[in-house]
């Protein structure tokens, strides 16, 4: 660790800085050759204070897993560094860090998955499912494991003599509990949810975001919560974060984001939303085209092609993050000048 | 009421599965309206028959499944063969639940006086024809067109429907379109005869927000210029609001609740569309960090083992003594208002 690192504030639990992922293109299989590259996550920043919920929004394919499994280190960055506040190991680079290290800073962090269906082995028990990271990490054998689960179990709210069950036995909700009971096994500083409630049924929904809500102050959690839903992210987040083909585009407070959006997708991505209310039959900024190709994207601002405020500049210079007003990102050569419309109320 | 406007009314439908694990009775009992040319939106949870009732009309519903009760009268009515365009006079009224699902008759109504997209655009478009095959091979079917006109007629649609460059995408298979060009493709197709009814199973709900809000504002433009009506299936509320006249809220295999969307919105009854409606985030009804939704509890049942009396007794959270017991009618409560609920008896 470089000294100057020491001098940024302690407020982050996690840091991102200039993260990438470029996965290769191959073609043929003998003689596979590189044909190209899918940027997925392109040049992110953002960071995360502890205690606190940002939101991972954008459409599908614009790098949301990526980036969780790369802050996770399940994927290699490309460049880029995940700056992380282990409460052992101190300050750390988690792009930078070796195995043994990693297996360290894995107790601290921890996913849930989208699919809460395909994530849990069919083959496990509960005991099992939940235990396992403990047995692993020798935090708990035996019957102080069983004890352990069975806390955990009813943390989520999920009856410990269950703890013999088989996952097919739940439904989609409790399935999704199961899956957080695990991640909180090792008492986590940070948790990645991605998608943890677009599976479930709507009238389950609001359950799960409850108990993620109680969890993370009875436990001091901070979350990254990746979602395609801005309903759901606006309840859930304290800041949240906007990417459109693996790029960040806008990261601003919640309720600034939403209500005084700076960059013209958000406005688009939150006009598009449809309202639950007859009275409010809005007509949506459509988008002309589609999303652009992660693997071929447009020159300049990749929103070019969609953007109805596009100027010359923007087709031809890519436009940098910029700090517009304290605490808000955004990247859009017109921001400035633009008056965007938010969420009505 | 005034039989007019009347399309098709499907009365006390029941469909069920006979599978060597059980009998899952996927339509209980379900009674609903469709206008002419005005939009039904019919709601509910994953598993609750919206499906297997709009199969039923259809008459597809899958093997093992079976239509054991009920009616599904259709107001057929005379019809220019040139332009599609629909008179107000009946020719006839056909109980689809009696025809057989080989037959003749059957065969002339699908596809040219209903018919139906789905979520999954591969379920109606085949992978080893070009998109203008299959629509000129279902124009065809029911139109007497040669080969070259056919052709145009595709043209036609795919430019009705928003296709970029339909001349080019014509020749095109569906795995070299996006998702969103996928669906515009099979909303073509379906239209392609000018039905009198288009029954729309969650055809956004794969889509990302700003493609949905491409293909709903397509929607309610071809619904006008075509004079059609649409049964719009969905579990999105918010959608359910931007699209839908009239809706019916199904749950368990029947319609609890059935209004105007205005009505259902304002004025709900069933205590389920009203925990419905509590339950889900709005954008811009946050007011605080710490806001938690009002949540249902329990899960939808398993269909082997439905509850006894009102279905949704174990979870209402405004039960009597008698809902477990009495299973409730429905009942007209107000002008074009009814609801399957022992409150309002
Ligand atoms: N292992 C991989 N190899 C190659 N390309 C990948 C890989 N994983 C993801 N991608 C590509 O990277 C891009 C971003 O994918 P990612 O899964 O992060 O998107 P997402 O935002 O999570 O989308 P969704 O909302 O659909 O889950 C996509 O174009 C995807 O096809
Ligand atoms: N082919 C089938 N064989 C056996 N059971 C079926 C079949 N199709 C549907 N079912 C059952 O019938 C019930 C109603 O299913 P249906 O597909 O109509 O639900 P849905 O309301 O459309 O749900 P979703 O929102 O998930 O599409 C479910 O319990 C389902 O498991
Ligand atoms: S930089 Fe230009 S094209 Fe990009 S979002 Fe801003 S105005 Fe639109
Ligand atoms: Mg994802
Ligand atoms: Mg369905």
């Amino acid at each position: 660790m470089s000294p100057e690192d020491q001098t940024v504030p302690p407020s982050f639990l996690l840091e991102v800085k200039n993260l990438k992922k470029h996965f290769p293109i191959k073609k043929g299989f003998v003689f596979s050759q590189l044909v190209g590259q899918v940027k997925a996550v392109d040049d992110v920043s953002f960071y995360i204070r502890p205690g606190e919920t940002l939101g991972l929004v954008g459409e599908s394919g614009c790098g949301k897993t990526t980036t969780g499994r790369l802050i996770m280190r399940a994927y290699d960055p490309t460049s880029g560094e995940i700056w992380f506040d282990d409460c052992k190991l101190g300050r750390v680079n988690v792009a930078a860090l070796d195995k043994q290290q990693l297996r360290q800073i894995r107790m601290n962090m921890q996913m849930v998955f989208q699919d809460p269906y395909s994530s849990l082995n069919p083959r496990m028990t509960l005991l099992q499912i939940v235990g396992e990271p403990l047995l692993v990490n020798q935090v708990a054998r035996g019957s102080e494991l069983q004890d352990r689960v069975a806390e955990l179990l009813k943390v989520v709210g999920l009856r410990p003599e269950y703890m013999q069950r088989y996952p097919h036995a739940f439904s989609g909700g409790q399935r999704q509990r199961i899956g957080l009971a695990r991640a909180l096994a090792l008492n986590p500083q940070l948790v990645v949810c991605d998608e943890p409630v677009s599976a479930l049924d709507v009238s389950v929904q609001a359950q799960s975001l409850n108990l993620l809500q109680d969890l993370q102050s009875e436990f001091h959690l901070t979350y990254l919560f990746v979602s395609h839903d801005l309903s759901v992210v606006e309840h859930i987040s304290d800041r949240v974060v906007v990417m459109y083909v693996g790029k960040l585009v806008e990261h601003a407070r919640t309720e600034e984001l939403f209500y005084k959006p700076r960059h013209p997708y958000t406005e688009a991505l939150l006009s598009a939303v449809p309202k639950p209310d007859p009275r409010q039959r809005s007509t949506p900024i459509v988008l002309e085209g589609d999303v652009a190709d992660p693997a071929n994207p447009p020159s300049g601002c990749y929103f070019h092609p969609r953007c109805r405020f596009c100027i010359e500049k923007c087709r031809t210079e890519a436009p940098q993050l910029r700090e517009i007003s304290p605490d808000h990102f955004v990247s859009c050569h017109r921001a400035d000048e633009l008056d965007l419309a938010g969420v009505t109320q | 009421m005034n039989n007019s406007d009347l399309l098709l009314q499907m009365k006390d439908l029941k469909t069920y599965f006979f599978l060597d694990e059980g009998t899952v009775k996927a339509v209980d009992g379900a009674d609903l309206e469709i206008k002419a040319c005005s939009t039904l939106g019919v709601v509910g949870e994953s598993g609750c028959g919206k499906s297997v009732a709009a199969r039923s009309i259809m008459r597809i519903v899958a093997k093992g499944g079976r239509i054991v009760n009920g009616e599904i009268m259709f107001h057929q009515r005379l019809r220019d063969p040139e332009t599609g365009s629909r008179s107000s006079n009946l020719v006839d009224v056909l109980d689809l639940a009696a025809l057989n699902p080989h037959g003749e008759k059957i065969r002339s109504i699908r596809g040219a006086e209903i018919s139906m997209v789905f979520q999954e655009p591969m379920t109606s478009l085949s992978p080893v024809h070009t998109i203008g095959n299959q629509i000129g091979e279902v124009v065809s079917l029911h139109q007497k067109l040669d080969s070259k006109q056919a052709r145009e007629k595709a043209i036609d649609m795919l430019d009705r429907v928003g296709m970029p460059l339909p001349q080019r995408t014509i020749d095109r298979y569906p795995h070299e379109l996006s998702g969103g060009m996928r669906q515009r493709a099979m909303i073509a197709m379906a239209l392609s005869c000018h039905p009198s009814l288009l029954i729309a199973d969650e055809p956004t709900t794969a889509l990302d927000v700003t493609t949905e809000a491409q293909i709903l504002t397509l929607m309610r433009q071809l619904q006008e210029e075509l004079g059609m009506s649409i049964m719009f299936i969905t579990h999105n509320l918010g959608v359910i609001a931007q699209m839908a006249d009239r809706v019916a809220v199904m749950y368990l295999g029947k319609v609890v609740e059935d209004a105007s969307v205005e009505d259902l919105f304002y004025k709900p009854l069933h205590p389920y569309t009203q925990a419905l409606l509590q339950s889900i985030p709005r954008l811009g009804a946050k007011k605080d960090r710490n806001q938690r939704l009002a949540s249902i509890r329990g899960s939808v049942p398993d269909p082997y083992n439905l509850p006894r009396g009102c279905p949704f007794h174990p979870r209402c959270a405004r039960r009597l003594d008698i809902c477990d017991k009495e299973e409730p009618p429905l009942v007209k409560v107000d002008t074009g208002h009814q609801v399957r609920c022992v409150l309002y008896k």
